[in-house]
């Protein structure tokens, strides 16, 4: 293939950080579609600005979801990247791996598509970037051989993710990895057929740390929690301040809800239990001191997402507390109420949570067949414009 | 017809045994150096996860590099963090040292725990998207570039500190919530091509598309009409609807955020907010970016108490002197224009049974 100059392009080979330049480069060096990304991307560069098309629908037989069509704006120049579609591939639950594995994956993609990947796409899929539409049925089948499905697109049920959960951290209240390899085998036909009105995204973090970013980044937020007292070994806790840790200003000082005293005398780390709020900061400073309590489930928060079209949201307190435990029965009862009710009310692509402000957490709530609670609101309202209905109200007078 | 509906490989294949040993058994861990995570079972079984920058977009030559070195250290077991580090499990403690010596060797960074600044969460960019106003890669490259000795540890810094790189505003990955975001943003209106609208545009979805309300038809050409008074330019239209375009390289760039966070520990969630509304777009390095994210990174790291993230600094302080500290003007572009009816709600796991 001829050699195409990036002078811009290079400039990102310097430096510390690992380059994806040098990566876009390794994949030229074999393959005709990664040279011409990399020469359409330096003209990108020069020029301030994309050259991808809009849209373009394309996917495997059986599935309305899990590619995403891309075609590029100067075909006549960049021959190669006229069409450069990309393979969401679900990933392994924790992102775990075999090295045999991934030698299948990118022997796979060598042949079918670009070799370039994104390890991994935001929402958690095995990103693989860059193929035609002819390669994307032969490509989707050698994937099944090893294993491999496709995640989610579109208006459907999107890819679930975790954190790594109980496979590795001490913290883990939830089996999340389990929790969304079972929801993800459940709801196959969600992810693969859009049918909804929008996207609909449950990510799962094991403690409040939310290291899967499940609050900001899915519809449905699972958060690992415990109901009674966390656990302490005051023996560990004297050994970390006698090692010069100080314990008032890290961690007494930090406490949201002042629930924490270290009684000097003592020398013993006292806690009002029903002030803790389980915000984890505690347990993360003294690991070898605090542990998580022994009644575990979740707190499930809705309505997380990104701007488009209302604004951000941050998801809020659904059900306060909720068994996580195979086969996750009222956990996936519940994800089918909020879905049928989304389905029947949501506008062309309104997220649940856009809805829910639509119509009114308490229509919603009503719909799913939950109560309010105070957990839920930050504080009640502060203003009086109630809605009554007709049965709560006498006949007039 | 293909096997269908089969799902993502079985993680229990591909977990290493001790980690099947000891699955929801683990006490405790702590952090031995920079990079290294030291998980200790109630068993007494030891495992080292050691981890590693990635540049996430990579070629399969690298996948089998990094495949390579696990199967000399880790018997091919290796796995990936929610900000795409690579991890690799280490059950023999006598094989951590050589990994570390032949990762360093090799040119791998390792860091990314714990308190340090990790991996920059960012998006496709000018790389394979259609609606990137700026390249996010070169951003998060250019910017990781000033920030790998926080990555790997040699210069500490108060607490951790989340970037995030998103190329339009549908913010894809955490920007809302980050410690510091750059995303991108368009400054003009969109243009449209009535012709071409009449023939791709379904009309209705494209005005409901906007947030503002500034579209109306045009039944005359069978198109729509943007007020200029009412837009500020998100570029959902363009989204629905092909025949709109506001791609303007002159005046498209990116805005810069702080003091987002996800953790519910000590303060709920927060949103990222506005500090910088405008900086022009300078590939292939970016500078005023990246000297305006060193800068925000150099005055909470020397202002801010030990423990305290970017969000949670300002808290104390206070805007006024958060803009004062960090030498940003403060413009009516910071101040909120936007409606807002769920303040309410509790968006955090904080709150007492």
């Amino acid at each position: 293939m001829d050699e195409k100059k990036t002078p811009l392009l290079d400039e990102l080979e310097k430096g510390d950080w690992p380059s994806f330049v040098t990566e876009i480069k390794r994949a030229a060096a074999k393959n005709a579609s990664a040279a011409d990304l990399l020469a359409q991307l330096e003209t990108s560069y020069e020029n301030k600005e994309g050259y991808w098309k809009h849209g373009g629908i394309v996917g495997v037989k059986g599935y309305g979801g899990g590619v995403v069509g891309r075609y590029s704006s100067q075909p006549e120049k960049f021959p190669h990247v006229r069409e450069f579609h990309t393979f969401r591939v679900n990933q392994p639950a924790g992102f775990f791996y075999t090295a045999e594995k991934l030698r299948q994956v990118a022997a796979i993609w060598d042949q079918y598509g670009s070799g370039l990947f994104n390890l991994h796409g935001s929402t958690g899929d095995c990103i693989l970037l860059g193929t035609t539409t002819e390669n994307l049925q032969p490509c989707y089948d050698a994937l099944t051989e090893c294993g491999f499905d496709l995640g989610g697109s579109g208006s459907a049920m999107r890819t679930l993710s975790c954190c790594v959960g109980q496979a590795r951290c001490e913290k883990a209240c939830i089996d999340s990895m389990n929790i969304i390899r079972e929801l993800t085998l459940h709801y196959q036909d969600a992810i693969h057929r859009p049918a909804w009105p929008y996207k609909f995204k449950i990510k799962v973090s094991a403690c409040p740390n939310d290291c899967a970013a499940a609050s900001a980044r899915s519809d449905l937020a699972v958060i690992g929690t415990w109901r009674d007292v966390l656990e302490m070994d005051q023996d560990a806790v004297r050994e970390a301040v006698d090692g010069g840790f100080d314990i008032f200003n890290r961690v007494i000082r930090k406490c949201p809800t002042e629930a924490l005293e270290w009684d000097s005398g003592k020398r013993e780390l006292k806690i009002t239990a029903e002030d803790c709020v389980h915000c984890m900061h505690c347990i993360n400073m003294m690991p070898k001191a605090l542990h998580i309590g022994r009644e575990r489930g979740a707190t499930l928060l809705i309505g997380g997402k990104a701007p488009v079209v209302k604004g951000a949201m941050i998801g809020w307190v659904l059900v306060p507390f909720i068994k996580m435990e195979p086969p996750y029965t009222e956990f996936k009862d519940l994800v089918d109420k909020i879905t049928d009710w989304w389905a029947d009310h949501g506008k062309n692509r309104e997220r649940v949570g856009e809805l829910i402000e639509r119509m009114g957490l308490s229509a919603f709530l009503e719909a799913v067949g939950l109560e309010p609670l105070p957990q839920m609101v930050h504080a009640p309202r502060s203003n009086p414009y109630i809605f009554w209905k007709a049965e709560e109200v006498g006949s007039h007078g | 017809m293909a096997r269908t509906d089969f799902g993502p490989p079985d993680y229990q294949e591909l977990i290493p045994p001790i980690i099947k040993e000891n699955y929801g058994n683990w006490k405790y861990h702590t952090v031995p150096r920079p990079g290294v995570l030291r998980h200790v079972s109630y068993s007494g079984a030891v495992l080292h996860s050691v981890r590693v920058a990635s540049p996430r977009l990579v070629s399969s030559d690298w996948v089998r590099d990094i495949c390579n070195i696990a199967e000399k250290y880790c018997d091919g077991y290796l796995r990936f963090t929610t900000r795409n580090n690579v991890e690799f499990l280490v059950a023999d403690e006598s094989k951590l040292q050589p990994l570390l010596t032949e990762l360093d060797d090799k040119d791998f960074l390792i860091g990314g725990v714990g308190v340090s600044i990790s991996n920059i969460v960012h998006t496709q960019g000018w790389i394979h998207c259609k609606s990137a106003v700026t390249d996010a890669s070169g951003l998060t490259k250019s910017i990781m570039d000033q920030m790998t000795d926080y990555f790997t540890g040699k210069v500490k810094v108060p607490a951790r500190l989340r970037i995030a790189v998103a190329c339009c505003v549908n913010m894809c990955g955490a920007c809302h919530c980050s410690d510091i975001s750059i995303v991108g943003i368009h400054r003009t209106i969109p243009r449209v091509n009535d012709e071409m609208a009449s023939r791709v545009c379904e009309i209705p979805n494209t005005i409901a598309a906007c947030p503002t309300g500034a579209i109306r038809p045009n039944p005359k050409v069978k198109s729509v009409i943007i007020n200029p008074e009412k837009c500020m330019m998100c570029g959902n239209c363009t989204a629905v609807c092909p025949a709109i375009k506001i791609m303007d390289p002159v005046n498209d760039g990116v805005s810069i955020w702080v003091g987002g966070k996800v953790s519910n520990a000590r303060t709920a969630p927060m949103f990222s907010r506005l500090a910088i509304p405008f900086i022009p777009n300078e590939p292939p390095r970016w500078t005023t970016v990246t000297e305006a994210v060193r800068n925000l990174v150099d005055v909470w790291r020397t202002n801010a108490r030990e423990g305290e993230r970017m969000g949670e600094w300002i808290n104390r302080i206070g805007w006024e002197r958060f803009f004062k500290l960090a030498d940003i003007p403060f413009t009516d572009k910071h101040l909120d224009d936007f409606t807002y009816a769920k303040t309410t709600f509790r968006s955090t796991t904080q709150f007492k049974f």
